[in-house]
Order: structure tokens, then C-alpha cells, then sequence
């Protein structure tokens, strides 16, 4: 198993209990506030909890905190800017992968080196996903990875998606379209008051209208 | 020195101004007549109380009263500091972390100007020891409170910058480095301002004071220069104990961001 989450939980949400393999795709989804972004950044360590996490075999707690995210890295269904311009949050090394990727999602090099605060909510979306996408860690934690996008957008993000776990990638993901889980061919949890339930396909086919 | 003396007459006059403020904020609805009359009462008493404990002080002459005065002077100052950010830290922190930045830059500042610049003769004699804590202590309040005011509010304005970074795996320091800057940095800004602006637009209040007491004004100017430096000194002190302390409590060993530890 990639990644093996025992017993997650904090005062706010859980005990949560999943499995996922290399190259597998669980999909999340339930009513807001029902503790979907409360498990992803327990499983990313932002929020402090008890239970374990383990990624290929290793628990997060043996790892320095930064070491573990990076391995794990979590976007949030919000994102984050803290340098003027969108190219200047990526590493040196990383911007020809990032300008290529930004490209590919459908963000041309004009925004890419323009002022971050000037990007289109769906611009920034990509661009968040792209800042994690270059580590080429080996679990992505997605949190409504394409809430904001449009389908060509969302159909260019899953087919890198769907790329990156035929090379191995977790992607654990929190979604409200139960077709997107279809088309990732996820494994779909439902969350339901701050508990994680397993459900079977056939209910999932049936919920998608 | 021949003093000029002032009558209870004089300071009645002088408050007339006062009242001047209040009947002005009746006439604009200001809505600050209560709050004048009130801060302008409770300075008059305030400090009348405070010269008489001063002259029993002097009176007394001992080192643990000395050290007691300024010791309680420094408490009611990190309580301004703690209780000036619109979130506090849950718990005793703030007050800990305030008294910590408060205590260090006083001791260190006083100690050194009490030990070469000043040196009276006992150390603790209190006519010196307890006016030099006053004068320090109100710059340490100022960079204190601008402190940990600006870094407290940064962190949860700028919460979904900093932790975009953390959920990357950016270490903590390196995302917060930013924050840490901008506190230190407007902790710093008063004593700035005061150093630039002294002599030019404001003549300092303790040389105004030794002049009008009829001091030669370039003694009294180099006193002024001893004290400012001082000041600056105590303000980077105070500034930089409280963030890196507050940085500290915002964060744990895995280096997440604790909104949750505060109120």
C-alpha cells in the first residue's frame, strides 16, 4: 500500500481509516463542513491529530514535518499567494516544468509572469495545482481541484492526473461530481458528519445523474 | 537650579484647554466629552499619586523598594502589550511572552546606562534607576504592542499564504520569515521616527524639561543622546524577544501554523 491512514482524528473530526495504492484514486465527497478539508490536512499534518499516517511503509511522525509534505503535498480549495508575480512561487529549477504544465492546464505565459493577484479565480486554481504537481511527489492530496474550473480545463487536469497515477501517484481527492470519481476510476468515500464511509460502485453509478 | 515653581492656579488654567476639548466634542457630536474628561481626571490623579509614592521612594531609599517599583512598572507594561492585539494568545501567554520582551530590554538598557554612561553612586539610588525604567519602559510599550499587534494580525490575514507554502513543504521559518520582518520592523518605526524627528520638529520631553528647569542646554542635550539611544536599544530588544517568542508559540514541533492557540 502507498499510503495507509489508521485511526486519523482530532477533537474536530474521525477516526478516519483508508487505504490507497500506487497509481489509485480516492474520491471524497459530502455536504460542506462534513470534514473533507479537515482530513486531507490531517493527512498532510497541517492540524494537529492522533492516529497515523504512512506513505510506502514510513510514518509521517518519523519525518521532519516539511520532508512529509513534500511527499504529500495538499492544495487547498483555496489558494495561497505570497510573492508578486505567479512564476516567482516556484523554485528556480522548477519554472521550465511549471511554465510547460501551466501551459498544458490552459495558462498562457502572459499570466504565468504577471502579477499573481491579477489572475482569474480559474488561473489561480491551476496555477496552485501546478506548484504542486512540479515535486513529483508520490501522493497528491486534492482539495476541489477543479471547483472553479471550466470542462475544458477539468478534462486537461485529469488527463495529468490520470498521467501521473499510470506513473505510480496517489491522488486522493475531494470532489462534489461524482462523474469526475468515474473518470478518475476512484474509489469513492462519502463523508458524512466528520466520518469516512467506503461506498460500493454501484451506488456511485446511481448517484451520478 | 532655580525651578519655577507652579501654582495650583497655573494648572487650572492649563486645564481650561481640556474642558475646551470636551465642550468642543459636545458642539460636533463627537461622542468623546465622557472620555476626555475621564482620561484628563485620571492622568491628574494618576500622577499626583504617582509623585508622592516617587518622594517616599526617594525617601526611603532601598534597593528592594527600588527594584519593586520598577518591577511592577514593567508588569502593568506587558499587560498593555498583551492586551493590545485583536486576538489574543489563549492562556497566560501573551502576558509571558510580553513580560519576557518587557524585562529583557529594560534590564539590559538600565543596567548599562545605570553601570557606565550614569553610574550614581549606590546603583539603585532611585532618583535615577526609576525615572531611566519610566522613560525606557515607554518605548518598550510602543515597540512591544506594534509587535506582536502586527504579527498576530499578519498571521491570520496572511494564514492561507503561509500555509499554501507549509502544505508544499516549505519549512516554517522560511514561510513566516516575511511576517517576522514586518513586526520587527514597525516595532522599530517609533524610536525611528523620535531619533529622526528629535530637536527638528519635537524638542524630546525630558531635555524640554531640563532646560525649562534652567540645565545648560548642551548638557542637557547630550543627556537627551544617551536617552535616545537607550530607547533605541530597548525597542529592538523588546521588538525581536516578542516576535521571535510569539512566532514560537504560533507554531509546534511539526511545524503547522497554531491559529487554534489563539483566542
Amino acid at each position: 500500500m502507498r499510503l495507509v491512514v489508521t485511526d486519523l482524528q482530532s477533537a474536530l473530526a474521525g477516526p478516519f481509516n483508508l487505504e490507497l495504492e500506487a497509481g489509485r484514486c480516492a474520491a471524497i465527497s459530502g455536504a460542506s463542513g462534513s470534514g473533507k478539508s479537515l482530513f486531507l490536512r490531517m493527512v498532510a499534518d497541517l492540524d494537529s491529530h492522533g492516529g497515523e499516517v504512512r506513505l510506502d511503509g514510513v510514518a509521517a511522525r518519523t519525518l521532519p514535518a516539511p520532508d512529509w509534505r513534500r511527499r504529500v503535498p495538499y492544495v487547498a480549495a483555496e489558494s495561497g499567494w505570497w510573492r508578486d508575480t505567479a512564476i516567482d512561487h516556484f523554485a528556480a529549477a522548477d519554472r521550465e516544468a511549471a511554465r510547460a504544465l501551466a501551459a498544458r492546464l490552459g495558462v498562457g505565459s502572459a499570466q504565468v509572469d504577471g502579477p499573481a493577484a491579477q489572475m482569474s479565480t480559474g488561473e489561480r486554481q491551476r496555477l496552485a495545482l501546478v506548484r504542486a504537481f512540479v515535486l513529483n511527489s508520490p501522493v497528491l492530496l486534492l482539495d476541489e481541484p477543479t471547483g472553479p474550473l471550466d470542462p475544458e480545463a477539468t478534462t486537461a487536469v485529469e488527463a495529468y492526473l490520470r498521467e501521473r497515477m499510470a506513473g505510480g501517484t496517489a491522488v486522493l481527492i475531494v470532489t462534489h461530481d461524482p462523474r469526475q470519481a468515474l473518470r478518475l476510476g476512484a474509489d469513492h468515500y462519502r463523508m458524512a458528519d466528520r466520518h469516512l464511509t467506503r461506498m460500493d460502485p454501484a451506488a456511485v453509478l446511481e448517484a451520478a445523474p | 537650579m532655580n525651578t519655577i515653581s507652579l501654582t495650583p492656579m497655573d494648572l487650572a488654567i492649563a486645564a481650561s484647554l481640556v474642558l475646551f476639548d470636551a465642550v468642543l466634542s459636545v458642539a460636533l457630536r463627537l461622542n468623546l466629552h465622557r472620555q476626555v474628561l475621564w482620561a484628563g481626571t485620571r492622568m491628574v490623579v494618576q500622577l499626583v499619586a504617582v509623585g508622592f509614592l516617587l518622594r517616599w521612594v526617594f525617601a526611603a531609599h532601598h534597593p528592594a523598594l527600588t527594584v519593586l517599583v520598577v518591577l511592577v512598572m514593567s508588569a502593568i507594561a506587558a499587560r498593555e502589550i498583551a492586551a493590545r492585539p485583536e486576538r489574543k494568545f489563549k492562556g497566560y501567554f501573551g502576558l509571558t511572552i510580553s513580560a519576557t520582551g518587557v524585562v529583557i530590554a529594560t534590564v539590559v538598557t538600565v543596567g548599562l546606562a545605570l553601570t557606565t554612561a550614569i553610574r550614581p553612586q549606590p546603583w539603585y539610588d532611585p532618583r535615577y534607576a526609576i525615572p531611566l525604567a519610566g522613560i525606557v519602559l515607554g518605548s518598550v510599550l510602543n515597540a512591544g504592542s506594534l509587535t506582536l499587534d502586527v504579527l498576530l494580525g499578519d498571521a491570520r490575514r496572511e494564514r492561507s499564504a503561509i500555509e499554501a507554502q507549509l502544505a508544499l513543504g516549505v519549512p516554517y521559518r522560511a514561510a513566516t520569515a516575511p511576517m517576522m520582518r514586518n513586526a520587527v520592523r514597525r516595532g522599530l518605526l517609533p524610536i525611528v521616527n523620535q531619533m529622526s524627528a528629535a530637536g527638528l520638529i519635537t524638542l524630546p520631553g525630558i531635555m524640554t524639561g531640563q532646560i525649562i528647569a534652567g540645565e545648560d542646554p548642551i548638557e542637557a542635550v547630550k543627556y537627551q543622546i544617551l536617552l535616545m539611544f537607550l530607547l533605541a536599544g530597548a525597542s529592538g530588544l523588546t521588538s525581536l524577544t516578542i516576535a521571535e517568542l510569539a512566532m514560537r508559540r504560533l507554531s509546534d514541533s511539526r511545524q503547522r501554523l497554531r491559529l487554534d492557540r489563539l483566542r
